[in-house]
């Protein structure tokens, strides 16, 4: 899973699967790390009072 | 006793009879986790898989879910990518569901591989050359995208989305929804595909084998393709079932019409592929290994041709057609019962394409065994069909899963 796993070669296999999987988990972390961080903005700026 | 948590404008049993469902189906459920407890404390052992059957029970249960479960992505696919803005009113529910089948795709495999202690050494550990590797990654991914897709339905419980910080949460997250939507479908097209090309790379088993494209073989776009066609149906499905079991309308026709023509156009092309991928494969592929495709389904007891049949035919063209004609789509019965046919049909696949596979005799010193799961697998493969339904009933009871709910029922 990491290059420091004992058992890691930089090879295209390697590259292509361990690639995909840290590309998914940087969309899913980043867009959350989002969605929440502009909540706290938007909480501090008074948004969000229960209108709907 | 629970009225300030159920949103505005809906009714609802009352909390005493909610509680006796919850109290019936939670016994089937502490069965399911006694045999669970079984397996995780004694070990493999409890079950009856055998050299003939590695694959067995769980690992259908876990297919079936999944392709099932595949309703989520393609409805999503097609409400954020694609554009359909009818679907609004179905993709709740078909978040719900799909977040249901893949926690319980994850709990099946947590239980069947021996010692989930070691789940994670397929993550840190990975064997880069194995299609179960990316199954894992993509499974696991994917989950957190339903997780993501389903939290936005638990903060608009109405007490919930009382708190500003919750309310503003649920909100972004559904303005970048089509990222985790598109994420999803990227994830879904490969584990999906990846689940079929286990099957079609057995260049040892005749019966699942399969020729493809590069390294993916035709049972690859299959299994993806059955998913987006079958998946749409069990939503429909379950979507209709609540409906009965409430008395309520919960979806207008013009969109339970315009997925299940989808489906039924999906259902159909799908259909074609496998039709002319059964016959190659039965008229060239199985003889060029030396198999004639009646060695697959006779001396034995109960796989037969029938099975065949069933497959594309009762539980493929008849639904596909039922799904593609106006009269059919508008008839509740014929739509029931095409749905219904359709998720037997999908479930009967994996079955073939994971059990069947692994039993048909290879060597002419092999013979056909036959396997009887053991009530500790039985209770098992319950347990999550259990925990969904206690799901479905929390969700509908206190989340606002049908948009069009209020106004269908005034």
């Amino acid at each position: 899973m990491f290059p420091f796993s004992f058992e890691w070669i930089w090879d295209v296999g390697h590259m292509v699967f361990m690639g995909g999987l840290w590309y998914a988990l940087t969309i899913i972390g980043l867009g959350m790390t989002y969605c929440i961080l502009k909540a706290v903005v938007d909480t501090m700026q008074g948004k969000g009072g229960y209108h709907h | 006793m629970d009225s300030a948590l159920i949103p505005d404008g809906v009714k609802r049993c009352s909390f005493g009879k909610f509680a006796i469902g919850i109290i019936i189906v939670g016994g089937v459920l502490l069965w399911g986790v006694y045999a669970m407890l079984l397996v995780w404390l004694k070990g493999l052992n409890q079950t009856n898989m055998n050299d003939y059957y590695g694959f067995a029970l769980w690992i259908w249960a876990d297919l079936g879910v999944i392709a099932l479960g595949g309703g989520a992505f393609f409805t999503g696919l097609l409400r954020y990518i694609i554009g359909k803005n009818e679907l609004k009113n179905i993709i709740n529910c078909a978040v719900l569901i799909g977040f249901i089948c893949y926690s319980s795709a994850l709990l099946i495999l947590a239980i069947d591989i021996g010692q989930p202690l070691r789940g994670w050494f397929i993550f840190w550990h990975a064997n880069v050359h194995s299609m179960l590797t990316e199954v894992a990654f993509c499974l696991s991914c994917y989950f957190a995208v339903l997780t993501i897709e389903y939290i936005p339905l638990i903060l608009e419980n109405r007490q919930l989305n009382k708190v500003p910080f919750f309310h503003n949460l649920a909100h972004n997250m559904h303005e970048v929804m089509a990222i985790f939507a598109a994420t999803g479908a990227f994830l879904s097209f490969f584990h999906q595909g990846s689940l079929g090309g286990v099957a079609g790379v057995l260049f040892g088993r005749p019966f699942a084998f399969r020729e493809g494209i590069f390294i993916w073989p035709w049972t690859f776009f299959l299994f993806t393709w059955s998913a987006a066609a079958y998946g749409p149906c069990f939503t429909l499905f379950v979507t209709r079932l609540m409906e009965k079991i409430s008395g309520k309308k919960l979806v207008k026709q013009n969109v339970i019409d315009l997925l299940a023509k989808i489906s039924g156009w999906t259902m159909g092309t799908y259909l074609i592929a496998k039709i002319i991928d059964t016959w190659y494969w039965a008229a060239t592929t199985a003889p060029s290994m030396g198999f004639n495709l009646i060695d697959f389904y006779s001396n034995n007891p109960f796989y037969g041709i029938w099975i065949l049949i069933a497959e594309i035919v009762v539980c493929g063209v008849i639904p596909a057609a039922i799904l593609l004609t106006p009269k059919g789509r508008s008839n509740p019965t014929l739509l029931f019962t095409a749905v219904s046919l359709a998720c037997i049909g999908v479930l009967l696949n994996r079955w073939v394409m994971v059990v069947q596979v692994m039993a048909v005799p290879v060597m002419t010193f092999e013979s056909w065994v036959m396997y009887i799961p053991s009530w500790q697998e039985v209770a098992t493969t319950i347990l999550p069909v259990a925990y969904g339904i206690i799901l479905v009933m929390i969700s509908f009871r206190y989340l606002p899963i049908f948009p069009q709910e209020r106004e269908l029922n005034p």
